[in-house]
């Protein structure tokens, strides 16, 4: 390259050292780009109307194949009356007692009800057990034990089997108390304890990603452990793992409908399957998952922002 | 508030004999201190004594064991062999709560290491009113007059990240301070600071050490050194290699290695 000018106009890059910037720097004027010239099909996804106008594109193409394949399908009329039947929809969403069925809409009612007595009781449950994991004391040794087994068996057991196992397990116990609750609650106690073991170990990277120099701060302070773990590392760690605990409850909203195999919780599912026995269509199914969407798309979104707004802080905390 | 040692520490005169004033009392002794991470062995035995109202500087390569010695101090790490003294208390006696020590040491790190999530002014009560029980008002002001003694007040109410780091490293020295310390530590407090905020926060010890306060200070600054160091102790290789007052040890240094290593400084232009 040596001595070759790019082209006029180019970037005075290498050639001729000093006096070569100053002759084409010196105009104010504009300059072109020479040899860094971008491609034509660069320059156009780069521009915000050619930005705009090829997503728009490609969304119509893409959506526009996806409905095709849909409405041309062989099976694409039978499928559309059995699954995307508006009447029918519309009678699962609102029930009808006196045909046997319920209401998928009220149905809903009871998921978002078992997801936030099941979310609290989980925050709570999974920080016990982090903390019962993170701890040192030789005391607490069969605590720790006993959480470590916890949280082994919860995440290993399908939640379903889980359901199953309390929903009709506890109650052929006969135990006093403990077997005579309703289904209900038996739903909850499943989701409750096989998420608090999913939730604990996302407490505890949430912990462990608290520098340690933040804890010997704390220490040189002359807190003591509790006081830190209280006022130094928790605060800081919760933070951190909010993004992950929204989507471990996205999770949850949508699994409170597995409560539905016990059959006596009239949950969104359960309604939707009852209607689908009553009248064979199965449109009741298409309107829990619409309700369903409804509720954890926002939830989603939410999570998003808060995962945009967090990088925005730490971007900003880093220069 | 420290229980006392059941040994009283009577062979303090294996403390290496510096000459004193008898006005002045022991602070800190440290008596053949080893620690070792696993096979690395860190600290060979090292004898160090701070008087009150004495500032003494730690000079040495990084890795000298500097740091390490200022947490064994701080009782952050457990030391593997030799004992800490501190106001005639044997507190590396595992009868001693080393919370309750703590609480009498102010330390200040290399990173800071303010709390993120807590305003200036809340970083600097926390400990105060968790630790020694003030309230929140009693705390909130003392720590409203050390932040405007140090030029801070108007920060009071921002969050650590808002501050630059001579201003987060001034704070974590008001932190340290609001306690009460009997003894500070120093940690090479302004080895993680852009040059043109180091003199701020030299400024804020050098007026510590004018209000008497002791200080035991590892640092890589010479010139600092040389000027308010009651002592210059040169560590290697996890030991003692010379000690004495700033111009002899960093003036007219005795041993091989000292010179080599100011000899070091000097031609990195850090003297």
């Amino acid at each position: 390259m040596t001595g070759t000018q790019p082209g006029a106009g180019g970037p005075a890059v290498a050639a001729g050292g000093g006096p070569a910037l100053t002759e084409s720097g010196g105009a104010e004027g504009e300059l072109g780009v020479g040899a860094f010239s971008r491609s034509r099909r660069g320059r156009l996804l780069r521009s915000p109307r050619g930005a705009l106008v090829t997503s728009t594109a490609s969304t119509l193409v893409v959506l526009g194949v996806i409905v095709a394949a849909f409405l041309l399908a062989p099976g694409s009329r039978a499928v559309r009356s059995t699954y995307f039947n508006v009447h029918d929809m519309w009678r699962a969403f609102i029930g009808d007692p006196h045909e046997g069925f319920y209401s998928v809409g009220r149905g809903l009612v009871v998921n978002i009800e078992m997801f936030m007595i099941g979310e609290v009781l989980i925050l709570v449950l999974a920080l016990l057990v982090a903390l019962v994991r993170q701890s040192k004391s030789p005391v607490l040794f069969p605590l720790r034990m006993i959480a470590v087994a916890y949280v082994d068996f919860f995440r290993g057991v399908p939640l379903i089997l889980v359901i199953l196992a309390i929903g009709f397990g506890l109650p052929a116990l006969y135990l006093p108390v403990v077997s005579s609750q309703s289904a209900f609650v038996y739903g909850v106690l499943a989701l409750v304890l096989a998420y608090s073991a999913y939730v604990s170990e996302v407490y505890r990277a949430g912990l462990n990603s608290v520098p340690l120099s933040q804890i010997a701060s704390a220490r040189s302070l002359g807190l003591r452990p509790r006081t830190a773990m209280r006022h130094v590392v928790l605060p800081q760690a919760v933070r951190t793992i909010i993004p992950p605990l929204l989507n471990d409850f996205i999770s949850l909203q949508k699994d409170t409908a597995l409560v539905a195999v016990l059959g006596a919780v009239i949950e969104a599912n359960r309604a939707a399957e009852i209607y689908s026995s009553t009248v064979f269509n199965y449109s009741g199914y298409t309107v829990a998952a619409l309700l369903f969407l409804l509720l954890t798309i926002p939830l989603a979104r939410f999570t998003d922002h808060l995962i945009a707004r967090d990088r925005a802080r730490r971007l900003a905390g880093a220069t | 508030m420290i229980r006392p040692a059941p040994r009283t520490a009577a062979a303090g005169a294996a403390a290496s004999g510096t000459s004193q004033a008898p006005a002045t009392g022991s602070a800190l002794r440290i008596e053949g201190v080893h620690k070792a991470f696993g096979a690395n062995r860190v600290l060979k035995g090292v004898d160090l004594a701070v008087d009150t109202h004495q500032v003494i500087c730690l000079i040495g390569a990084s890795g000298s064991g500097k740091s390490t010695l200022l947490r064994c101090v701080d009782l952050l790490e457990t030391i593997d062999a030799g004992r800490v003294v501190f106001f005639g208390h044997d507190v590396t006696n595992p009868a001693v709560d080393e919370i309750l020590v703590r609480r009498q040491m102010g330390m200040v790190f290399q990173s800071f290491n303010l709390f993120p999530h807590l305003r200036v002014l809340r970083n600097i009560t926390l400990a105060p009113v968790k630790a020694l029980g003030m309230t929140v008002a009693d705390a909130g002001e003392e720590a409203m007059a050390l932040l405007s003694r140090f030029g801070l007040a108007d920060k009071a109410r921002d969050y650590p990240d808002r501050l630059s780091g001579g201003q987060q490293q001034r704070v974590a020295i008001v932190r340290a301070l609001a306690m009460h310390p009997k003894l500070m530590l120093l940690d090479e407090v302004t080895s993680a600071l852009d040059p043109e905020l180091v003199g701020e926060v030299l400024d804020v010890i050098r007026e510590l050490a004018a209000g008497g306060m002791t200080m035991l200070i590892a640092t890589h600054e010479m010139g600092f050194a040389r000027e308010t160091a009651t002592r210059v102790v040169f560590l290697e290789d996890g030991v003692i290699v010379e000690e004495g007052p700033p111009s002899q040890v960093l003036d007219a240094p005795q041993d091989e290695r000292t010179k080599r290593f100011l000899g070091r400084v000097l031609s990195a232009g850090r003297m």
